[in-house]
Formats: structure tokens, C-alpha cells, sequence
């Protein structure tokens, strides 16, 4: 199971091993990440999942797709160009080790 | 020790209230008493990728069973609420026991409404979509060739017409109204999804309704409709609206009139009761209101942990909402009640549209399907008290990002 990285607002860290095939926003909730919601389950609907992926990371998450570029425009903190929803992010033996920010909100 | 807040029901407002309070400093007792036995999980998932088999159970909890303990908040699962007693402050459960608290809040949730035994409503294969049990009792019978009827074109019925759709049921639609989705959406958007259904196979016939639910030992064999015509039928959804649980309440001699009635705090008649979510009513914009969504179960009852923490704001919803059906995705920003024009705006990639709701001039909703940043900036303009020119949003060259005023 690929480990994955949590670091807060505040520099501390979370990591927890995550199965294959969950997204990174369930992965926050069922780690108890402050500040990744998640209150549209994954859907695209709300943009409360928003996270830095950290730059070393970016080329093998991807770009955002075109309905999550779209959504990105409401992020309640600032929209950089290493945002993503972190609901879109699956998680694979890829991206074991990844290590994603959380914006403060 | 002090007496709990106690939150009855265990459903997403539950879980927000009691993550709200401790946020807010709540440091004492705090117990959640639900009937079901599963941690609080989200229900819109059920007529989704839950009853289609994509998604395990533990992947629709709101918060992890270890979060609840580390917050200290006493989970009461499979529990029942038999009555509240205002005047001494304490419930009481199926057991017997009883139950001090200090303030308690309702977020008990709602129930779909069901078809009466006289007209075949308690036939085996007849369901509703609104719990754990009702999905897992669904799902096995969604099996490729059944014949499926949907009782109501609102989007429950819409949505498991969709799934059942696409694991390859006959499925028919009725509605009685003039159209699908009547009750909540403007004919575009009705349009936009009658035709979509249509082209994934489904039957829909509007301005039918429903004689009787036949069935054969005891078992549904299929539907005499408003028209005299006969459907047979495999397994039937009915999705016909939902009710507010209300009955707590109204047997505590607490006021309910279509859901327990509550100030803009979310108090009802009793000062240390608060409702929030599907089941309470609350003035907004001068009318009486009820929502039936994810956002108002949160935004609600973390509006009433506040008020227990001292917050004397009324709660003034920014209403948003959303259905996938087929690869659409429709998201609604506001609330398109009282609405007296619309405006078609065609999307930027092909097969994609929204739809702007207007009252007295002003925009108050959006419907967009696979349009999303209509949605997104839609849905924050409206938060901020936006609006846009009928004209320029009619018009599919105009800027989105510079439409609203």
C-alpha cells in the first residue's frame, strides 16, 4: 500500500498507508487530516478537498482534469499551480511516498 | 459531571454538529444516539455507486469510527429514541433507559414517502431508496433483462434508473406530473434529462400515474397505470418524495408544522432543543423552509453548535446541490424556488449546458450539466450576492469569469 503524506498549515505531518484504489480525500478523512472536507463525498461538487501536491510529485499525479480545473477556481485558499482536489488523486503503487500540503482555510 | 449534549439521529448532521462543537471548544460530554447501527455515513452515495456495487460501505462513512473516539463522543448505535421530555430535560430510549441532557439536538433526518398496502405497497420487490438496508435489499436485484418501474421522475428515481440502466434492466419511468423532474427543475433541465434517459434505453412516460402495484403470492408482477394500461414488472423504486421525522418532537409538545419549526438559530419551542438538517423547518428570505441535501444537513447543524456556543446569527443557506446520471454530472447552485424566467447558456465543450434561474430580474439559481465552472463561479457569486444580465449569459461568447455584477 502506497504511504502518503499529509503536511498542515502548521508543518505538522500525517502519513498513513492508503489501499490502492481510494482516492486522497477519503485518505484524509479516514486519517483524520484537518482541513480536507470532502463534503460533496468526491464528486466534484465542492472543493473542500484542495491540497499542494509537492513539486517533486507533480508529474506523476498529473494535471487537473477539465471539470476539476474548473472547480479549482473556488478554492477557499489561493489557487497555485501544484493545486489539485485531492479527490481526484487515486492512489497507486506509484505514488508511494507522496507528500501533499493542506492549505490553511 | 456535567450533563451531554446529546444530538439525536446519527446521519451527516450528527456528525457535523458534534465535529463543530468540539471545534468550537465543546469540551464536555457529548453523546450521538442513532437507530441504525453503522457509523454515520453519507446517504447520496446509495442510489449511486453504493447500490451499483463501486463502493464498500466503509468508503461512505462521514468520519472514522477512531475519530468519534478520539473526540470523546459517545457513539450510541442501534439505539431508539422512544421520547423526550423538555421539562426535565432527558430522553428516553427503547430500553427504558433515560438520559439527562444539557441541550439536545434533532437532526433525526426524514423518510421517503411510501405507497399504501391498498395499492400493492407492501409487495415484496416494491422499495425506496433511502437507507443502508434499502440499497443492500435493491442491489442483488439489479440483475441484466428484470423489468424495473420507477415511481416518481425526481432524482432518486432518476438515479436508480440510471444504475439500473446501465447494468442492463427494462426499465420504465412514470411521472405523474407533466414532466420529470417538475417539482425542482425548469423544463430545460427536464428536457436535457428525458432525453438523456431516453438514449440510454429508458421508458418515460409523463402525466401517468400510478392504479396499483399487482403482485402474485405476495410478490410485485407488475403495475396498472393511471392510463389503464398494464406494465409488468420485476422490482419497483418508489421514489416519491421524503417526509420530515417530525413525531419526536410533536409527541414533546414541540411546535412541527412540515418538519420541526425552528428560529434562525435552529431552536424550536423549547429553548434547549435544536433541529437541524432534512427534518427542521427555519424561516429564510421571509418564507418557511425546508432543504433536502448534503449542504443544508452540514451548513445547518454546524450552525446550530454554534448557537450552543453563543452565536446569535440567523442561518442563511448558500444552497447547493448534485446528481450523476449516466457521465452527467448536474450541479445546482442556489435555490431556484419562486423563479420567473430561465435563460439556456450552451457549454463550452459539446453536450454540455446550463440553465439560469431569474426572479424579479435576479439570478437565484444555475443548473449545469458537465459545466462546471458555471457551477463554480456561479455558486460563488451567488454566496457574495451576485447577479447577471439575462442578455450576456444568453449569449455563449460572453466571459463567464466577467458575467456576474
Amino acid at each position: 500500500m502506497p504511504k502518503v503524506t499529509w503536511i498542515l498549515a502548521d508543518g505538522r505531518e500525517i502519513s498513513a498507508q492508503v489501499a490502492v484504489g481510494h482516492n486522497l480525500m477519503e485518505a484524509a478523512v479516514a486519517n483524520n487530516v484537518p482541513n480536507v472536507i470532502g463534503e460533496c463525498g468526491g464528486c466534484l461538487s465542492c472543493a473542500t478537498c484542495h491540497v499542494y501536491v509537492e513539486p517533486d510529485w507533480a508529474a506523476k499525479t498529473g494535471k487537473p482534469g477539465e471539470m476539476e480545473n474548473d472547480m479549482l477556481e473556488i478554492t477557499t485558499a489561493e489557487r497555485k499551480e501544484s493545486s489539485r482536489l485531492s479527490c481526484q488523486i487515486v492512489a497507486t503503487e506509484e505514488l508511494d511516498g507522496i507528500v501533499l500540503r493542506v492549505p490553511q482555510i | 459531571m456535567s450533563e451531554p449534549i446529546v444530538i439525536v439521529g446519527a446521519g451527516q448532521a450528527s456528525a457535523s454538529c458534534a465535529a463543530k462543537l468540539r471545534a468550537l471548544g465543546y469540551d464536555g460530554p457529548l453523546v450521538i444516539i442513532g437507530e441504525e447501527k453503522a457509523v454515520p455515513y453519507q446517504r447520496p452515495p446509495l442510489s449511486k455507486k453504493y447500490v451499483s456495487g463501486e463502493l464498500a460501505l466503509e468508503r461512505l462513512f462521514v468520519r472514522p469510527l477512531s475519530w468519534y473516539q478520539e473526540e470523546k463522543i459517545d457513539l450510541m448505535l442501534g439505539a431508539r429514541v422512544a421520547s423526550i421530555h423538555p421539562e426535565t430535560r432527558e430522553v428516553a430510549l427503547g430500553d427504558g433507559a433515560r438520559l439527562h441532557y444539557r441541550d439536545l439536538v434533532l437532526t433525526t433526518g426524514s423518510r421517503p414517502r411510501r405507497l399504501p398496502a391498498s395499492i400493492g405497497g407492501d409487495l415484496a420487490g416494491v422499495h425506496t431508496v433511502r437507507d443502508l438496508a434499502d440499497a443492500d435489499a435493491i442491489a442483488p436485484t439489479l440483475k441484466p433483462g428484470a423489468k424495473l418501474l420507477v415511481i416518481g421522475g425526481g432524482y432518486i428515481g432518476l438515479e436508480a434508473a440510471a444504475v439500473a440502466a446501465q447494468k442492463g434492466l427494462g426499465v420504465t419511468v412514470i411521472e405523474m406530473a407533466d414532466r420529470i423532474l417538475q417539482r425542482v427543475a425548469a423544463a430545460p433541465t427536464s428536457d436535457f434529462f428525458r432525453n438523456l434517459h431516453q438514449s440510454h434505453g429508458v421508458i418515460i412516460r409523463e402525466k401517468t400515474g400510478l392504479a396499483k402495484l399487482v403482485g402474485e403470492s405476495g410478490r410485485l408482477t407488475g403495475a396498472e397505470l393511471s392510463d389503464g394500461s398494464f406494465l409488468p414488472a420485476d422490482v419497483a423504486i418508489v421514489g416519491i418524495g421524503i417526509l420530515p421525522n417530525d413525531d419526536l418532537a410533536k409527541d414533546a409538545g414541540i411546535a412541527v408544522d412540515a418538519g420541526i419549526w425552528v428560529d434562525g438559530q435552529g431552536r424550536t419551542s423549547d429553548p434547549h432543543v435544536f433541529a437541524a438538517g432534512d427534518c427542521a423547518n427555519f424561516p429564510w428570505r421571509g418564507e418557511r423552509t425546508r432543504l433536502e441535501s448534503v449542504q443544508n444537513a452540514i451548513d445547518q447543524a454546524e450552525h446550530v453548535a454554534a448557537a450552543i456556543m453563543g452565536e446569535t446569527k440567523d442561518y442563511d443557506p448558500k444552497p447547493w446541490f448534485w446528481s450523476d446520471q449516466y457521465d452527467i454530472k448536474l450541479q445546482i447552485a442556489g435555490l431556484n424556488r419562486g423563479y420567473d424566467s430561465t435563460v439556456f447558456r450552451p457549454g463550452k465543450r459539446p453536450g454540455t449546458q446550463s440553465i439560469w434561474y431569474f426572479k424579479a430580474g435576479r439570478l437565484i439559481a444555475i443548473d449545469a450539466m458537465n459545466e462546471a465552472l458555471a457551477y463554480a463561479l456561479g455558486k460563488k457569486a451567488l454566496e457574495a450576492g451576485k447577479s447577471a444580465d439575462p442578455a450576456v449569459v444568453a449569449d455563449p461568447n460572453s466571459d463567464l469569469k466577467a458575467i456576474f455584477v
